[in-house]
């Protein structure tokens, strides 16, 4: 590719190429906020270095979670560097290397990284050509760039590996190099296939599980029947007499093992699994009343929304709901796996978490060791979906790591493991009530949410926030729960309708005491607000006699939310009151995720098989509008896998549990959506090139969990109003 | 203890109880990544390898059953270099996220176009209906499996 360097028209007061990126001396003075994760790592070579072979080195402190981010990262830093994608190469998520960028969560990749990634990677090729232009005795303005290579008008060239040595990128980045306009992006929104697809499809090693170290021996762990017990006793001399255990860990009721071999761990997982003796933790809530009991709690209570107008005189028709939706698991198809070594008083751990960063200081927090000695190393895992056990084990492969010095220990939880250990998304009560006017438009709004923290992640509280930590002899103990404040929110995420209601006044009620352990799961408190939200659109609309499209529309002034409407209506053939036929039924959701990222409306098409209670999801269409797309195979793939992972939460998943613990510990008491149930989706990308990218990862779930339900009512014209729609539920709302 | 079995057409000895799964064996004695670990309990379908042509969960297959058999794992198809016509699918529909069900995904579906070289969409369903994926990757992997077929038919 080549580019003229004619294009970068630069920022007022920064007139020419040499003068781009010198440093502004008043800026200088006092630190100026850079956009995304610039602010919070601002040399340039913490981001970008060259090589003295022309190749770039970018590093990112965001991961790869199987949304295919490393991919979409190195495809913004190869536009703005104008070399070939096959000659940038990508360190992500590793605190001895890489930027540090949080959590990789919030669908916020894009937003953070790239940003910081695509202004660093201007900045760079701009010194460069500063370099070049000196080297080549030409006028900056006069030379081009084709993938790589810096181009005079006397023939000379230059490459970016002969400059490396000259180019001094250990400054301050100063944001100000003006990057590529959309029309000239040549790598950029271009569907680039993933680069780990290859590899995971032929057994190339791909994940923290495929990890084998020199000497490395393996792990497991033993986890009581329920939530804060206590170990009183357990017979280690059983399990250490297993042929090839090396060391039966116990630190208060922490309680794991190391074997030579893996089976042999299992086997000696099983042995002290059989003798340990607990004195029980408490009793968890009874499941039957567990929205009653959740409200009954302390609660923090927040008024978020509120929009006044006068209310309008007479009798305007008042409709009011109440939904609930269930603990939900994260579920991740591999179970959470660490691999950890202790060696010279230092540790490294090989992990799959979301943050390597905040890992590393509960960490050394827990296990008392300084921060410098201690060194997480993101390395894949199975899918995610927010916050599972992948802190968690990475702790308990660290304390076994240290039972066995100079041994590398590779821990994978084991099923149930993950399944009644993992944080779930929190069951939330979402309370809805509104007036419509004589002209059938909604006046008033008012809409109250209960929920417990959606964040419980490493270093999200004080205190400790690992799980073996909890059970240790000097136990950590978390601190008080926090809820990410609005606009983006917890809990009350989405809570806030971006319809234009005259008035309208929502309330979080944030529950800080946590009976059942809850954190991050996908969409944070966006997919349960959604669905009631949209669902009482929904029964707004009936109630106003609308149609549910023009309903939407007539309260919507947002035209970028009207575009995804109308586009999904056009797409799916939507025809203004059509009706279900008994068994099949049609519905549309809309949401703008955390009313800040994508935007994103979907229809779905339910059939019912009445006397079974089976809700199948058979079609979806989906209008997305997620500004500049910098993938769109990519971004078709996270909305098309939001759907399908929403139409799973919706139809089966329900964490189950008795007051004597967690029952859902394997797939046969937590099923999730299969093959044959997968719903036929066709996809309409929106894009806006001169729009900023938007976070898309989560932006389907709660537009599709709202079209399920609503296409529920448009075909059998009764409402449900407590996910999940199993099949007991339907058969009770259709008798 | 020591038993001897037959993968991807070499004979492999190693040094494990007769009771050992199949799946330790093939991860840790003889370092193949394809087959994974999801649940032990032959529900998720994550760890499928083939067993004389069949689809079989590696997880609860105890590797003293297997004498005389032919095993085959997802490295047994091909290599990134010179991958199977299944393969190549599903990396041309790029049907994968975080790709820890695709192990089993691919080795069902070799398992399926071996005994039913033309399959419908819904045969391929129906054939993958005990491997569970939770990213959603599910269309793109029946796309994947059709595409295959196709690609096989031709040659």
């Amino acid at each position: 590719m080549t580019i003229s360097i004619n294009r970068r028209a630069f920022a007022k007061g920064f007139g020419g190429i040499v003068l781009a990126f010198t440093l502004d001396p008043a800026l200088a003075q006092q630190q100026k906020q850079l956009p995304g994760s610039l602010n919070g790592n601002r040399l340039l070579d913490a981001w970008i270095r060259i090589n003295s072979d022309g190749s770039a080195t970018v590093f990112t402190g965001k991961v790869e979670l199987g949304q295919g981010i490393v991919t979409a990262l190195a495809q913004i830093a190869a536009e703005e560097l104008d070399l070939p994608l096959a000659r940038v190469r990508i360190v992500s998520g590793d605190t001895g290397r890489t930027p540090n960028e949080g959590q990789t969560a919030g669908s916020q990749s894009i937003e953070n990284s790239g940003t910081a990634l695509r202004l660093a990677a201007a900045e760079v090729r701009a010194i460069l050509l500063g370099l070049a232009a000196a080297k080549l005795e030409a006028a900056a303005d006069t030379l081009t760039v084709a993938d790589g290579v810096i181009n005079a008008p006397t023939g000379k060239t230059i490459g970016y590996g002969e400059l490396s040595a000259a180019a001094d990128l250990h400054r301050e980045a100063t944001a100000t190099v003006r990057p590529k306009l959309a029309g000239q992006h040549k790598i950029v929104g271009q569907p680039i296939a993933r680069f780990d697809i290859p590899g995971k499809v032929t057994g190339k090693a791909s994940y923290v599980q495929d990890l084998r170290l020199p000497g490395m021996v393996h792990g497991r762990v033993v986890r009581p029947p329920r939530y804060g017990s206590t170990l009183e006793a357990v017979d280690e001399a059983k399990a250490r007499a297993i042929p090839g255990v090396i060391a039966v860990v116990r630190d208060g009721s922490f309680l794991g093992v190391v074997a030579e071999r893996e089976e042999q761990a299992v086997k000696a997982r099983v042995a002290l699994a059989e003798s340990a003796k607990w004195r029980l933790g408490p009793e968890l809530p009874d499941p039957a009343n567990i929205f009653a009991h959740l409200k009954s709690l302390p609660t923090k209570v927040e008024v978020i929304g509120v929009k006044q107008a006068p209310l309008l005189a007479g009798a305007p028709k008042v409709l009011e709901a109440t939904y609930t939706r269930p603990y939900m698991a994260h579920a991740s198809i591999g179970p959470s796996a660490a691999v950890a070594e202790f060696k010279d008083d230092k540790l490294t751990v090989w992990t799959h978490s979301q943050g390597v960063f905040p890992l590393r200081a509960e960490i050394s927090k827990t296990m008392k060791l300084p921060p410098a000695s201690v060194r997480c190393i993101h390395t894949e895992g199975s899918g995610c979906y927010g916050h599972n056990g992948a802190d968690d084990v990475a702790l308990d492969a660290a304390l076994l790591a240290r039972a066995v010095p100079g041994k590398p220990v590779r821990l994978p939880w084991m099923r149930d493991d993950e399944f009644a250990w993992e944080p779930y998304g929190p069951a939330m009560s979402m309370q809805a009530k509104a007036s419509l006017d004589g002209e059938g438009r909604i006046v008033d709004w008012n809409y109250e949410v209960w929920s417990n923290s959606h964040s419980t992640r490493p270093e999200s509280t004080t205190g400790a926030n690992v799980l073996a930590a909890w059970y240790l002899a000097e136990p950590g103990k978390m601190g008080p729960p926090t809820s990410p404040p609005q606009p983006a929110g917890g809990g009350d995420r989405n809570s806030i309708p971006l319809y234009d209601f005259p008035n309208q006044r929502v309330v979080h009620h944030f529950i800080q005491d946590m009976p059942i352990r809850v954190s991050a799961l996908r969409t944070l408190g966006a997919y349960a607000n959604v669905f009631a939200a949209e669902s009482f659109m929904d029964e707004l609309a009936l109630a106003a006699g609308a149609d549910p499209v023009a309903f939407r529309l007539a309260h919507m002034k947002d035209p970028r939310a009207r575009a995804v409407i109308e586009k999904v209506a056009q797409l799916a053939g939507w025809k203004a009151g059509e009706k279900g036929d008994g068994t099949r039924g049609r519905g549309i959701g809309f949401a703008k995720y955390k009313n800040l990222a994508c935007y994103v409306a979907v229809v779905a098409e339910v059939e019912i098989d009445r006397k079974e209670g089976n809700v199948c999801v058979c079609r979806a269409w989906c209008a997305t509008d997620a500004g500049l797309v910098i993938n769109p195979d990519g971004l078709i793939g996270q909305i098309e896998g939001g759907i399908i992972q929403s139409a799973s939460w919706t139809l089966h998943e329900e964490v189950k549990f008795s007051t004597q613990g967690i029952l859902s510990r394997d797939w046969s008491n937590y099923p999730i959506l299969t093959m044959p149930e997968a719903p036929q989706i066709a996809i309409s990308l929106i894009n806006r090139p001169t729009e900023r990218s938007l976070g898309a990862g989560e932006g389907s779930q709660g537009p599709t969990v709202a079209a399920i339900a609503n296409a529920f009512v448009n075909a059998t014209g009764k409402r449900i109003r407590d996910l999940p729609f199993h099949p007991e539920r339907v058969k009770a709302a259709l008798a | 203890m020591a038993v001897t079995l037959k993968i991807n057409g070499a004979s492999q000895t190693v040094p494990a109880e007769p009771d050992t799964p199949l799946l330790y064996v093939l991860r840790n004695d003889l370092e193949l990544n394809g087959a994974k670990f999801g649940c032990g309990l032959a529900q998720c379908g994550a760890c499928t390898v083939l067993v004389d042509g069949k689809a079989v969960r590696s997880c609860v297959t105890d590797i003293g059953s297997l004498a005389g058999a032919e095993i085959t794992t997802l490295e047994g198809l091909g290599t990134a270099d010179k991958p199977h016509a299944l393969q190549s699918a599903f990396i041309g529909e790029q049907a994968a996220q975080c790709g820890y069900c695709i192990n089993g995904m691919i080795m069902s579906a070799k398992a399926l176009l071996d005994r039913n070289p033309r399959p419908s969409e819904s045969d391929v369903r129906q054939a993958l209906a005990a491997n569970l994926c939770r990213c959603g990757t599910h269309n793109r992997i029946i796309r994947a499996v059709l595409r295959a077929a196709n690609e096989m038919g031709r040659t």
